[in-house]
């Protein structure tokens, strides 16, 4: 009987609900190439680490289209878009990077995450406050949601109402990300609808970054379009595909990890009650989680552009790789007892965000929207509890989450 | 016997430090962290708790960080007797006695050793102590320094472009002060990064605004009658009118205070072996005496097993808690200290890191980006090895480098790089300069293989 090889076990739903036993078969083998043509599987800690620090992988959607892959080459760089810089090399990624930072963190907007601090907790406080004298919830749809969504709206200048919108191109790119290996027939079909999601996508956005260059405000969009620094402007098109990966990587993934965070809190009832208490643990807590449930599993777009030896396995120049984060995330040769939930270890260290040049651009807003949610919801919800365990989960193995997270509770505080 | 030795000290021993500086301060954490619950002293010429000096060429000349507050944090309570504001004169490491500057004696039963380094001062005194000459190594330095740069000098005159110079002249053009940088090289940086590199150095001071003098040397500092600085003479018989000199001509070791102790100890610092524990000038290893930080020269196994002096923030750490917990475990537990030379430093808004021992290197290799943008990964190569590479603004890679320096990986670079440039496709020559030449603090240095060699200035062979 034929073994279902591991990437299929990776994608396969039926491992949604918890694939860490998958992962754990899948470290044994820490540089695993199951077929001709296909990705070899990277799982320990310390080579993930290593490969995203080389100079010798690249990002660019060029060079994996160049390698073979069709489920993920046709996403980005079609759609009327030029590639955004998640998937470029440097140079190019290192000035579209550099520019869109100056539209975010230090040195040139140092205060823009902090100083939303106030507002967040405002839409924190208005989304719980919502859940009126209901006993039971869904965690997903009304917070976990909503809550980035709104955020990163404001951050960029995108209007909240235009939610419903802009989420029927989003949900379509954000399932190209799935490397479903089985998907086979209708891939051509998919393709073509995250190809069309994202050139509607782009329009959308275009308008609203053509009202910001005649007249600026106090946001992203703004600050894109109109930054003139020793980098010099982006392109019309270089600023529309930096808008839609920031819309879309500025929440899809946030909600999965307040969702992660409030079903692995509610599964280890000590760390909700010490949050209540102590809403200054929600920082270690959120490092754990994203060790422990890391939002983005793993990444299946990289490309070797030269022969690399992993633990004595030369990957070939061309091969395409995929670092399977969540997996190095629970290597026991990094970390004591790593399948235990405890964000009271002395060294908490994790590729949830990634390393290197890539690493997660909104890291900062990510940590600051999820310390807030999870310490808030802790404080408020009057002895909450899972509707059920597990979950339901997303299809998406890449961007992995519980679909609903139905919570009960006694009342709100 | 020994390992109820290593019992009795751990429980009611005398440790005595010699230098209350980062080195001093983690070890002090580690001993107690690891179960030292005996008798610990801290011993330092300066009269404040151990601070925090790479803030003092950056942050604090432009007056966004106060001198006085750049404590270290505590990490661990240390229960300790201070004694702050004396300076160790001798040592007796036969009665086990460290003589202090007040004529007071303490007595221990084992001894760290980190002194540390000092700044090299102007040789000829009555020219250093003409007022507005100023050099920057301790918090004092720092305060005197920015009180003078922020009362608006006409001038500033820097002398030596090495980093602490070279940030020293960042900070004035930031401050929009006029500054000449005076170098005996060619370039800034060329000890520490050979020519290749302080070419690109070069050109960000001088696009800067910084006027740049290499190949000249200070001749004399001339003063007023009201004996403040006013002129710099320069070996091209050029004079420079400034009111303030900046003398950074690297460092001195503090080992002036353990002659006739015994020590393998000299200008080159005090040598030690991979465990930190102080041989004697015979070349045999001391069982109570070990050294860290700045002071130690020790050697390393990815190097030749030459000894190497290292003036890194990252070394002193490293160094201070290996010492620390070989100080107090038996034999077998001991580990070598095999820190890989790292350091970091930031000038005119380009963030500077290598990794390994830069000055080792014969070629050069810029194997990401470019050096006439400012951004790049560059590796030096010797006998066919990678041994350092370097980043301008290019930090990320820095790990990948320092992993193929571990391993041994060939020079030149023959695989695929990112953005890799036409000018990276063949090594050049690194270009540092003649080793018999003084220069001023590469702040990383092989020593040689003697534990007793007295001898300043030692270079691999180059052919």
């Amino acid at each position: 009987m034929p073994h279902a090889s591991m990437m299929r076990q990776i994608t396969d739903f039926a491992n949604r609900a918890n694939p860490y036993p998958v992962y754990e078969e899948l470290r044994r083998t820490p540089v695993l190439h199951e077929e001709e043509d296909g990705p070899y599987l990277i799982s320990s800690y310390y080579d993930i680490k290593a490969l995203l620090h080389d100079p010798r992988i690249s990002s660019d959607a060029a060079n994996l289209a160049a390698a073979g892959d069709d489920a993920l080459d046709q996403t980005e760089e079609t759609g009327g878009l030029p590639p955004s810089f998640l998937r470029l090399d440097p140079p190019e990624h290192d000035r579209l990077r550099r520019i869109a930072n100056g539209a975010f963190g230090p040195p040139h907007r140092p205060r823009r995450i902090e100083s939303m601090r106030g507002q967040m907790r405002d839409i924190v406080t208005e989304l719980i406050d919502g859940f009126g004298d209901a006993r039971q919830i869904d965690l997903v749809d009304q917070f976990a949601y909503p809550f980035p969504v709104t955020v990163i709206c404001r951050l960029l200048g995108v209007p909240r109402e235009d939610e419903p919108k802009f989420r029927t191109w989003v949900d379509p790119l954000v399932a190209s990300l799935d490397p479903d290996t089985g998907r086979g027939a209708d891939d051509t079909d998919h393709r073509k609808t995250a190809r069309e999601a994202r050139m509607q996508l782009g329009m959308y956005l275009a308008e609203l970054v053509e009202e910001r260059a005649r007249e600026p405000r106090d946001d992203m969009l703004s600050d894109l379009v109109n930054s003139r620094g020793p980098d010099g402007a982006m392109t019309m098109m270089e600023v529309l595909s930096t808008s839609v990966l920031l819309l879309i990587a500025g929440h899809e993934t946030t909600v999965n990890l307040i969702t992660n965070g409030m079903l692995t809190l509610l599964r280890h009832p000590e760390y909700l009650r010490r949050l209540r208490e102590d809403p200054g643990l929600s920082v270690n807590i959120v490092e754990e989680l994203l060790r422990y449930e890391p939002p983005v599993q793993l990444v299946p777009q990289r490309t070797c552009i030269g022969d690399i030896e992993v633990r004595g396995v030369t990957i070939p120049k061309g091969s395409r790789i995929w670092l399977v984060l969540a997996a190095g995330n629970r290597d026991p040769e990094r970390f004591e007892d790593p399948e235990r939930f405890d964000p009271d270890r002395g060294d908490i260290q994790h590729l949830g965000f990634g390393s290197g040049i890539h690493s997660c651009f909104g890291a900062p807003l990510a940590r600051l929207e999820t310390q807030i949610a999870l310490s808030e919801l802790a404080r408020r919800l009057e002895s909450p509890r899972l509707v059920e365990d597990p979950p339901p989960y997303r299809q998406n193995a890449v961007l992995r989450g519980p679909r609903h997270l139905g919570i009960a509770f006694e009342g709100l505080r | 016997m020994a390992a109820d030795y290593v019992e009795w000290l751990r429980r009611e021993g005398r440790i005595v430090i010699v230098g209350a500086s980062l080195a001093g301060l983690r070890a002090a954490e580690t001993l107690r962290a690891e179960g030292f619950a005996g008798e610990l002293t801290l011993i330092g010429d300066e009269p404040y708790e151990p601070y925090d000096r790479p803030p003092l060429s950056k942050s604090v000349l432009l007056g966004m960080a106060s001198p006085h507050h750049t404590e270290l944090p505590h990490r661990w309570e240390i229960d300790a007797k201070w004694r702050l504001g004396v300076a160790a004169t001798g040592l007796d490491p036969t009665a086990k006695r460290v003589r202090l500057a007040d004529g007071d004696e303490v007595e221990y039963d084992r001894l760290l050793i980190a002194t540390g380094v000092r700044a090299r001062p102007w040789p000829k005194p009555e020219e250093a102590r003409l007022d507005g000459v100023c050099l920057l190594r301790t918090c004092e330095d720092a305060a005197d320094l920015y009180r003078r740069l922020k009362a608006g000098p006409r001038r500033v005159f820097v002398i030596g472009a090495g980093f602490a110079g070279s940030e020293v002249a960042s900070a004035c053009r930031e401050m929009n002060l006029p500054v000449t940088v005076a170098e005996r090289a060619g370039a800034p940086l060329v000890g520490a990064l050979g020519g290749v590199i302080g070419a690109v150095a070069a050109d960000l001071q001088t696009e800067n605004g910084v006027d740049l003098r290499t190949h000249v040397t200070v001749t004399a500092l001339e003063g007023d009658p009201a004996g403040r600085v006013r002129a710099v003479h320069l070996s091209d018989e050029s004079v420079v009118e400034a009111d303030v000199v900046v003398v950074s001509l690297g460092s001195l070791r503090n080992t002036e205070w353990l002659q006739g102790s015994g020590l393998g100890a000299g200008p080159r610092g005090v040598a030690c072996d991979a465990g930190c524990r102080a041989f004697d000038f015979r070349g045999i290893v001391t069982d109570d005496v070990f050294v860290a930080g700045d002071v130690a020269r020790s050697p390393h196994a990815l190097f030749g097993y030459q000894f190497l002096s290292l003036e890194h923030w990252g070394n002193a750490v490293a160094q201070a808690e290996t010492a620390a917990h070989n100080m107090i475990c038996h034999g077998a537990e001991r580990r070598p200290h095999l820190w890989m030379p790292a350091f970091w430093s930031s000038m005119f808004g380009v963030n500077i890191k290598s990794v390994g021992v830069p000055p080792m290197g014969e070629q050069l290799m810029v194997t990401q980006g470019s050096l006439a943008e400012r951004r790049f990964a560059a590796v030096y190569g010797y006998q066919d090895r990678i041994v350092a590479a370097v980043t301008f603004d290019n930090t990320r890679w820095l790990e990948f480098y320092q992993r193929q320096i571990e391993i041994g990986a060939p020079f030149p670079v023959e695989y695929p790089t990112m953005d890799r440039r036409p000018e990276g496709r063949q090594p050049v020559d690194a270009r540092f300069p003649d080793p018999s030449l003084p220069t001023h603090g590469p702040m990383v240095t092989l020593s040689g293989y003697s534990p007793a060699d007295q001898q300043l200035v030692f270079h691999p062979a180059r052919h």
